[in-house]
């Protein structure tokens, strides 16, 4: 018989940590992340799909944390941009090669897209074969679902490029 | 900005799903990407949502030599990326390259936006335009659903409460035939201002036979213009497209809203027209030549 409720407890890997949760069947990813789980890398914008400030990967995928609920995830695996960036050996952390390259080529300025940026761009260059060379057009449609209205797209762009070629070199 | 409160299921089986839709106000939860909008700004508030991701084999797309049949639970980037289908009927592919961007389409599906019958999706102009149909399923059994039965008004369907749109079906590209598919937005990834779809398909002898289009935010529900006579008869790289446009702005019915008035979209009917039916009489022409 299949179960109908309005509360659930769910369990899910983010950043490659078991987590359970208790949440209210209505509760929205994006805020459980970051009301149940800490998790308050992940930016709300417009939280109807529109902005991509909340983009996390889910299975693999970038995806849209406001648009889904977040009984959706139990027992999938969810990468948040906490979980970019890798450990070193001496206790400290490794950027990812998309926050490199934001540093690198000033691509934020206020911050607040920039989780959904980074999450879009890594899920898209980690899904990519990156020894093919990485069009213009691919770029604008790799970060054409995310707004940021502070730096414009230019060094955002550049960035794109420059850690495609850092993730090149690192195969 | 947070749905109303409700009750959720997620069943393992369609007939489970079923099941629990027949309960009074219970809604289908697919890929959700038109639905959590409208349940964040509270256009809807059903009591139940039915999950039905957890439900397997909806997920297949299934290409025969004569149709492509989607899955409810096929994501929009597993059809744009399936070569199979787009090799049977190329209009998939060109249109779903331009449903929203990679992170929705990593989550919509194709059947629930042609569910969802809104009238500048992409996908419900495609179905129209290729004679397409859905099935349906429901406690009593399921059935086929040609898309002038299907779609009744914007956002809104023929089936009935408790149902199920278990797949879409869309027939193969005509032999000696071209498609293609444009849209004009006022940014890469947006709801189109307009766009177009269109299929040509040529004589033996290399003449436009016919000539069907199908337009993206433009009227009520999804339509297909027969825009043949306009041309009937030319020599494929010879034709009068821009007649084919001209007649296309008389045939479409399309409304002011504050993206864009009726008359510049009948503008744009008649742009994209003239400039798909090139391409798609180009591409109709090679395919004739392998065929």
């Amino acid at each position: 018989m299949t179960s109908i409720d309005s509360e659930r407890t769910i369990t899910v890997t983010v950043n490659g940590v078991p987590r359970e949760a208790t949440v209210p069947v209505r509760r929205l990813l994006s805020d459980a992340l970051r009301h149940d789980l800490g998790l308050t890398g992940t930016h709300v914008g417009c939280e109807h799909g529109v902005c991509g400030a909340c983009t996390v990967v889910v299975d693999g995928a970038a995806v849209r944390s406001c648009l889904m609920l977040a009984v959706q995830v139990d027992g999938a695996e969810v990468r948040t941009v906490e979980g970019l960036a890798r450990e070193d050996h001496q206790g400290g952390q490794v950027l990812h090669p998309v926050q490199e390259a934001f540093r690198e080529c000033h691509a934020l300025q206020c911050g607040f897209c920039t989780p959904g940026f980074l999450m879009t761009i890594a899920a898209g260059l980690e899904g990519r074969d990156n020894s093919a060379e990485l069009t213009e057009e691919e770029v604008d449609d790799m970060v054409g679902g995310n707004l940021c209205r502070c730096t414009g797209y230019a060094n955002i762009k550049k960035a794109v490029h420059h850690a495609a070629a850092a993730m090149k070199d690192g195969a | 900005m947070k749905p109303a409160p409700f009750r959720y299921a997620d069943p393992s089986t369609l007939g489970e799903a079923l099941a629990v839709l027949s309960d009074e106000g219970a809604k289908v939860l697919a890929g959700g990407q038109s639905l959590l909008p409208l349940l964040s700004m509270r256009l809807a508030a059903p009591a139940t949502l039915v999950d039905i991701n957890r439900i397997p084999d909806l997920d297949a797309v299934e290409v025969t030599d004569d149709a492509v049949t989607v899955g409810a639970l096929v994501r929009h980037d597993a059809l744009l990326r399936h070569g199979g289908a787009a090799a049977v009927q190329p209009l998939l592919g060109r249109a779903t390259a331009n449903v929203a961007h990679p992170a929705i389409r990593n989550r919509g599906t194709t059947v629930g936006s042609i569910a969802h019958a809104d009238p500048s999706g992409e996908m419900t102009s495609v179905l129209a335009l290729t004679d397409g149909s859905v099935t349906v399923a429901t406690t009593a059994g399921s059935e086929v659903v040609g898309w002038r039965d299907f779609f009744v008004g914007p956002l809104e369907t023929s089936i009935p409460a408790g149902a199920v749109v278990t797949a879409a079906t869309f027939p193969a590209l005509p032999p000696r035939s071209g498609t293609a598919f444009a849209e004009v937005a006022r940014r890469k990834g947006d709801y189109a201002v307009c766009g177009a779809g269109v299929v040509v398909t040529l004589s033996e002898d290399r003449r436009v036979e016919r000539v069907l289009a199908s337009y993206v935010s433009v009227g009520l529900t999804p339509e297909v213009h027969d825009l043949t006579e306009a041309v009937a008869g030319s020599p494929a790289e010879k034709a009068d497209w821009a007649a084919a446009g001209a007649l296309a702005r008389t045939l479409v019915d399309p409304d002011t809203d504050i993206h864009a008035s009726a008359d510049y979209r009948r503008l744009l009917v008649g742009v994209l027209t003239e400039r798909t039916l090139a391409d798609a009489a180009a591409e109709a022409g090679a395919r004739a030549a392998r065929e």
